[in-house]
């Protein structure tokens, strides 16, 4: 679905990917995770072609990105990102709105979303700022699932929540992902989160692959003494 | 609605210079515009249609518009002319009307015969000030340092006025003040200022009974009143020659009296000089008001119109490429430092008197706040909003429109708002240049020293200002979507 190969990107000047290369199979969830500043975040807009590498490339479907391939990715970032100025059905109709969707395919794809995300359809006149934060991670979501993309890109969706609505939304969107058999990127910094969702885990250190693999694979057989430190700083309740 | 606006104002511009009319201006005191209103009466008599723009502020403002045909007339003395136009080019040397004409002609400008009185310039004090230090001439004032002068602010800066009187009398004085002419008269009056400089016809003088000091060293030139023309204004000569030695300076001062100290129209005072028994303009101050009002709107419309179609893409702009940005504020902040009366005259010679240069400054001042809110709004949206509205798939036209002006919307408007209050105050100033609006009953009624007509431009000026502001509250009520006023 995706191929990075032989990625060069730098931060003004910064150096953060170097001869990097990564392929995502189509249907197959990855999750992309590491401490912070090890590039997870960044690989994802570099997926998205929200930046653009200095040298080798990010191939979607053995094509270069550009709108038309952004169209067909969902993206949903910390927070929701939401319009402010938009009501919940006017962030998630709005591309399609722009696209020349009639009303009524509009709202019967809002009904199904809705339905998918267990969000009630009545909150969908509300502006962001009148739901709470579940809300609007799953009004991201109906709005990044909108257009029916073939790739899903989560950057940390879950992280601002409270552990309650945090452990229902894991658990409705493992069910999502698994239903729509979508490929799906998604970033966090959580093991636990990572394991849930994760058919293959990347750990990543300052734009390098420590290791890639289950978790499973991570806790039994770490690559490197730094994949033990990261699984150990991963505090359980039921660990000593 | 501003598309329309805007081709007025190319209207404009040309429909001041058709061909029938003569223009005649006059300076921003009474006497001046007295003798704009004879010239006013002579042309209908000879049945020209004349249109006069009164009250100019200042001797370079209708110098320059009659050099370029924006005026075809206006009342002048020969001092000023050799002191002032002339200074550069040798005019203090010009000995004699003939030679002063001479110059003159070179210009293509004619000049009249003396009308028959010198309004020299004089110092005045109060005769209470003038008797206790025993002051009789100007020599005399050397004495006493620690006299308080004003000067209205053109003699404060004129080839014969303050710093070449100080000269030639050796004045110790160091506490000058620049203030209006006719606010002199009250500044002396209340005793803020011991002298102040006079015009020798000048109502107030025997009013308020001033001791006028003598000129013991001759240092004021003759200031014979003459009337300068364009060959435009042919049909004014016979009867401007006719005016030779008519008015002597009993007679002019008694006119002053009238329309300063009685409160007749310069129109009414100009016609009983000539012995008409024609219709004055007088105009009903409500009939006034709705003039200036039109006046006023024209100007701020116009000019607000204008700024907001220009800034508002060069705040995006800016807020698009940083370095321009920077760039683009910083010339319109220079834009916004310079003193508003300068910028307005600043225009004179780019675009003439009257509504167009007035326009033109205004839009220059009401660039800067909409050009800084539309750069701040849209550099100050959460990079997550942008992003997400990048990763959806709008091209860089539909995010501008339809998530970056609406959000960076009520602070844009902010700053229309701040320009058009800013316009509308600063637009009083355009009267200074024929421009009209309410600045014209304002400088009248200083002119005058009549509050109640000061009041008649400060008032609906203030209220103008207020109404925008709310307006403007309108406005932001159904332009900023509710999703932002939660």
């Amino acid at each position: 679905m995706f191929s990075l190969s032989h990625l060069r990107f730098s931060f003004d000047g910064d150096p953060l990917f170097e001869d990097f290369g990564l392929e995502f199979a189509p249907g197959e969830t990855t999750v992309l995770i590491g401490p912070s500043g090890c590039g997870k975040s960044t690989l994802l807009r570099l997926l998205l072609g929200l930046l653009s590498p200095q040298a080798g490339g990010v191939a979607f479907d053995d094509a270069p990105l550009g709108r038309e391939a952004r169209r067909r990715m969902g993206y949903v970032v910390q927070g929701g990102g939401l319009f402010p100025h938009l009501t919940a059905r006017g962030n998630v109709a709005l591309m399609a709105r722009q696209l020349g969707w009639s009303a009524n395919r509009i709202e019967a794809r809002l009904a199904d979303l809705a339905e998918l995300v267990r969000l009630p359809i009545g909150l969908l006149g509300r502006y962001p700022a009148q739901l709470s934060g579940g809300q609007r991670q799953r009004v991201a979501l109906m709005r990044a699932l909108m257009l029916d993309p073939d790739v899903l890109l989560l950057d940390e969706p879950l992280g601002a929540l409270d552990p309650m609505v945090r452990h229902d939304l894991q658990t409705d969107l493992r069910a999502i992902f698994r239903e729509l058999a979508k490929t799906v990127v998604l970033v966090t910094h959580d093991l636990g989160e990572a394991a849930y969702f994760g058919d293959r885990i990347v750990l990543l250190r300052e734009g390098h692959i420590v290791q890639s693999g289950t978790a499973d694979d991570l806790v039994s057989r770490p690559a490197e003494p730094f994949v033990e430190a990261f699984v150990a700083a991963q505090r359980s309740m039921l660990a000593p | 609605m501003i598309a329309r606006l805007l081709l007025l104002l190319c209207l404009a511009a040309p429909a001041a210079l058709a061909e029938e009319r003569i223009v005649i201006g006059s300076k921003s005191f009474t006497e001046s515009v007295v003798l704009g209103e004879i010239l006013v009466h002579l042309g209908r008599e000879a049945g020209a249609a004349p249109e006069h723009k009164r009250g100019l502020g200042g001797t370079r403002i209708l110098w320059d518009a009659l050099l370029t045909g924006e005026i075809h007339a206006y009342p002048e003395y020969t001092g000023t002319i050799t002191h002032e136009i002339l200074a550069d080019e040798g005019g203090p040397a010009l000995t004699g009307i003939e030679a002063i004409r001479e110059a003159l002609a070179a210009k293509g400008i004619s000049m009249s015969a003396p009308l028959g009185f010198n309004n020299t310039y004089a110092i005045g004090m109060r005769p209470e000030t003038a008797e206790k230090f025993a002051i009789a001439t100007i020599s005399d004032l050397q004495r006493w340092p620690d006299l308080s002068f004003g000067f209205g602010n053109e003699f404060l800066d004129r080839g014969d006025g303050w710093p070449a009187l100080r000269e030639r009398y050796g004045l110790p004085q160091t506490d000058v003040t620049g203030l209006d002419h006719d606010l002199a008269y009250r500044g002396l009056d209340s005793g803020d200022i011991d002298a102040m400089d006079l015009y020798s016809t000048d109502a107030e003088i025997a009013y308020y009974g001033l001791a006028v000091l003598a000129d013991d060293l001759g240092h004021f030139p003759v200031y014979e009143a003459v009337i300068l023309t364009r060959p435009e204004a042919a049909a004014l000569v016979p009867g401007i020659a006719g005016l030779t030695g008519t008015i002597d300076a009993a007679t002019m001062a008694g006119l002053n009296a009238r329309v300063k100290l009685n409160g007749e129209s310069e129109s009414r005072v100009a016609a009983d000089f000539l012995a008409l028994s024609v219709e004055t303009d007088e105009e009903s101050w409500l009939s006034a008001l709705w003039r200036n009002t039109l006046d006023h709107l024209a100007l701020v419309a116009i000019s607000l119109g204008a700024a907001i179609v220009v800034a508002l893409p060069l705040g995006v702009l800016a807020a698009r490429r940083p370095r321009t940005g920077q760039l683009l504020l910083a010339a319109a902040g220079i834009a916004q430092t310079i003193p508003s009366l300068a910028l307005f005259v600043f225009m004179i010679p780019l675009l003439g008197i009257g509504g167009p240069p007035a326009i033109a400054a205004l839009f220059l001042y009401s660039l800067l706040p909409i050009i800084r809110n539309t750069h701040a709004g849209l550099t100050g949206i959460a990079p997550e909003l942008l992003e997400s509205a990048d990763a959806l798939g709008l091209t860089p036209g539909q995010r501008l429109r339809l998530i970056e002006l609406p959000l960076a919307g009520r602070t844009i408007l902010a700053g229309i708002k701040t320009s058009a209050v800013i316009n509308i105050g600063t637009a009083t100033l355009g009267a200074l240049i024929g421009a009209g609006g309410y600045g014209q009953p304002i400088l009248t009624g200083i002119r005058l020293d009549n509050t109640a007509l000061i009041l008649q431009g400060a008032i609906p000026a203030a209220l103008l200002a207020l109404a925008a502001q709310g307006a403007f509250e309108l406005v932001e009520r159904a332009v900023v979507p509710k999703g932002l006023r939660l």
